[in-house]
């Protein structure tokens, strides 16, 4: 049956009409009514993308078994050649459908709760305008037919990022936390585009379809050729992945994210935690095929980033004290775990298990880290502070966020029941199955995910209540239903059988989890993790300062970043800057400039010298005219006698 | 013939004499009103040759005369305009000596 899926292209557009409408028109009228605008939009576009995905998994999408890959719209943008030409469209598939699903969602609940967050600021109207402009740039990204259309709009959501992160650009260290934002994602882009210019240059195509068509000329090209070892396939999908290392925030290109925070907080929860940052793992899966078949290497370098990652985050998690940077460094290491499970899959079948866990836990970990960044944000506007030695005791203040708050927590640590036990338990299989090492630092993180995330917990809401300026009360009804809906979404995300939907060949299969020895283990490592953090932390004691006095330097190190950003820079200012801008600088401005300024003083001097002649003396002039005259008149006379 | 006495040099030379008058004293003359004199003798002289060699080398046309005619019609348009000129100059400057009309420089 054929299904009509033009509509499609307007869950993409009604944000951007929003975006065009509020931004242009807001300040005409009262912020209120420009929130209640971008939420409609919001609206609008989620209930497209539920009748999408309805359609698309129960309609149609399946033939003989295996999903299809629909190209709903497609228009050509650019027509260079015949052969090289940029295509803007809709592409459906599993992956991309469940990305509208997650970011509608998430984005409409944001929407919701920025209507009660961020009422009475200033700008209110500007915020709302950006929202739908990022949540149109992200929803153009996940439905790109071909990978320079997802570049464009990689380059927008960094844009709506950049513009979101300095929102307050009143403060100095929010303009300079959207820079670096940009910056360093910026940087990592021009890996991705590098990657794009090789991988098409070789495959002859940017389309999705045909690149990854397994049977395809395209995986089939290019893999022979080989570059220091590597294939030059290999080489492209490791540039490619450079970019999505910088938008996932994966180590080294990780040291935007933290600072990010300096945002709203719903910003946090939209861009930071639930989508953007997940574009990174998005694009791995979109290009799945290539990186499994043509690219083993380059998918082991995924793997292996993201152990590293998700290892490096937690770690410096567990000493963090500002609320949001923790739920940063969770996000990282989480994002992690993806990356994890996309590189220790293989393709087709039951091998694909990673494939299909790490986008299931991308789904499950969009909603239960919105709810927790949501929740946060919930706390900060209740007690003004992201310090979390600030609070304490808050439970009975805020019954509500603190319900939401510990079903995020205990999803997160990986309780089963909850959504997250099912999609981190099948990474963890599929690692244990591909990669021991990898298996043992994942489980070591799950049992440290545990133990900041409950570190935070008892510490927020019990332990010793601090002095409050004034008695916290709980957020308003706009801002405690998207934790609600959050909160049940994070409880039941996992009973949906994701591989019955999404698969790396596009064929469902059976998954179940395998209770001996990975998820008793993880179940195990997340206990652990609570138990610990419940002695440490439930009431004020004087323990956790001892055990971190006793690991002195590890715990400086940890508690600094591990002096990523001062390493950083060091690189950029004093070797990047000393020895290279600066030279460049000097050059530019004493030789290429230099060179432009002789010419104009040159001709300056010899123009006033030689300004005399134009005296307004009418007699000179004749004089001039007629001595002209008389030497033509001798040189035709005397020399030129023809 | 009515040619007889004068040749044709006389008249040439006469032409060019006042030729040059007429270029000295546009170039050294400072009042404006000697030197729209000396254009008219450079016009003049012009007018001289044109009569003069339309006389004795082609007897029979007339095309030098009528030219001369022109000529002398064209200069007194001209010398109105100038004049015109020289009294605006002199309203503005309140004076006609051309070294102190120099604004045009540079």
């Amino acid at each position: 049956m054929e299904y009509n899926f033009t509509y499609t292209i307007w869950i993409a557009l009604v944000p951007l009409l929003m975006f065009i409408f509020i931004g242009l028109t807001g300040h005409k009228y009262k912020p209120a009514i420009s929130g209640i605008l971008g939420t409609t939009g919001l609206f609008v576009s989620t209930v497209l993308s539920y009748i999408t995905a309805y359609q698309y998994f129960f309609v149609v999408g399946k033939v003989n078994g295996a999903y299809e890959k629909i190209p709903a719209f497609n228009v050509t943008w650019l027509n260079l050649t015949e052969n090289l030409h940029i295509d803007l469209g809709v592409l459906l598939d599993p992956i991309s459908v469940m990305m509208l699903i997650v970011i509608t969602t998430v984005s409409f609940m944001v929407h919701v709760y920025s209507n009660g967050y961020m009422k009475g600021e200033k700008g209110f109207h500007r915020f709302f305008a950006k929202l739908s402009l990022f949540s149109f740039s992200m929803l153009g990204l996940v439905v790109a037919t071909n990978i320079f259309q997802m570049y464009i709009f990689w380059e927008l959501v960094g844009v709506s990022s950049y513009l979101l992160i300095s929102f307050y650009y009143e403060r100095p260290t929010a303009v300079s936390a959207g820079k670096k934002a940009f910056i360093v994602t910026r940087f990592a882009d021009l890996g991705f585009l590098i990657g794009i210019l090789i991988l098409s240059f070789n495959t002859k195509t940017f389309d999705f379809i045909q690149l990854t068509d397994p049977n395809g000329a395209a995986i089939a090209q290019g893999s022979g050729v080989a570059f220091m070892g590597l294939s030059v396939m290999t080489w492209s999908l490791i540039f490619v992945f450079m970019g999505g290392a910088g938008k996932s925030a994966m180590f080294p290109l990780h040291i935007w994210l933290p600072d990010a925070m300096e945002g709203p907080t719903p910003v946090s929860a939209l861009i930071h935690a639930a989508t953007m940052v997940v574009a990174g793992v998005y694009l791995v899966a979109r290009l799945f095929p290539i990186y499994s078949i043509s690219a083993p290497e380059g998918l082991l370098v995924v793997a292996y980033v993201g152990a590293f990652s998700s290892l490096f985050a937690a770690i410096i998690a567990c000493t963090q004290f500002d609320i949001k940077r923790v739920l940063a460094y969770s996000t990282m290491s989480q994002i992690g775990y993806m990356m994890v499970g996309l590189g220790v899959s293989g393709y087709g079948g039951h091998e694909g298990l990673g494939y299909m866990a790490s986008i299931f836990h991308l789904f499950t970990h969009a909603m239960f880290k919105a709810l927790l960044f949501l929740g946060a944000g919930a706390i900060i506007h209740a007690v003004h502070t992201n310090v979390m030695n600030e609070m304490g005791g808050l439970r009975k203040h805020l019954p509500i966020t603190h319900i939401t708050f510990l079903i995020a927590c205990l999803t997160i640590a990986g309780i089963p029941g909850l959504s997250a036990f099912f999609s981190k338990d099948e990474i963890l299989t599929a690692a244990y199955h591909h990669n021991p090492v990898i298996f043992w630092t994942q489980l070591f993180v799950a049992g440290l995910t545990a133990f900041y995330m409950f570190r935070l917990y008892f510490r927020v809401f019990w332990n010793k209540e601090p002095h409050y300026h004034h008695t916290p009360h709980e957020s308003p009804l706009v801002m405690t239903i998207p934790l609600m809906f959050l909160a049940a979404a994070s409880i039941f995300a996992g009973y949906i059988p994701f591989s019955e939907f999404i698969s790396s060949d596009l064929k469902p299969f059976e998954t179940e989890i395998e209770w001996m020895p990975v998820a008793s283990l993880s179940i195990l490592a997340g206990i652990i993790g609570i138990v610990i953090a419940f002695i440490l932390y439930k009431k004020e004691s004087s323990l956790p300062d001892k055990i971190s006095a006793s690991f002195k330097f590890f715990y400086r190190w940890a508690f600094n970043k591990f002096y990523f950003d001062e390493l950083y820079l060091f690189v950029t200012k004093k070797i990047i800057f000393r020895f290279i801008s600066v030279p460049i600088a000097w050059f530019d401005r004493h030789i290429v400039d230099g060179t432009m300024n002789l010419f104009a003083w040159i001709t300056n001097a010899v123009s006033f010298e030689i300004r005399g002649f134009q005296s307004g003396q009418l007699q000179q002039y004749g004089y001039a005219f007629i001595s002209g005259v008389i030497l033509l008149i001798l040189v035709f006379v005397y020399i030129f006698t023809f | 013939m009515l040619n007889t006495g004068i040749p044709l040099q006389f008249f040439i030379i006469l032409a060019t004499i006042m030729f040059f008058i007429g270029v000295y004293g546009f170039l050294t003359r400072r009042n404006l009103i000697t030197i729209l004199m000396s254009v008219e003798l450079i016009l003049n002289s012009v007018n001289i040759n044109f009569v003069a060699f339309n006389r004795y080398l082609y007897p029979d046309n007339l095309q030098g005369h009528f030219f001369t005619l022109f000529v002398i019609a064209v200069a007194a348009a001209e010398s109105a305009v100038a004049i015109a000129i020289i009294i605006n100059i002199y309203r503005r400057f309140t004076t006609i000596n051309v070294e102190d009309v120099d604004e045009m420089k540079y």
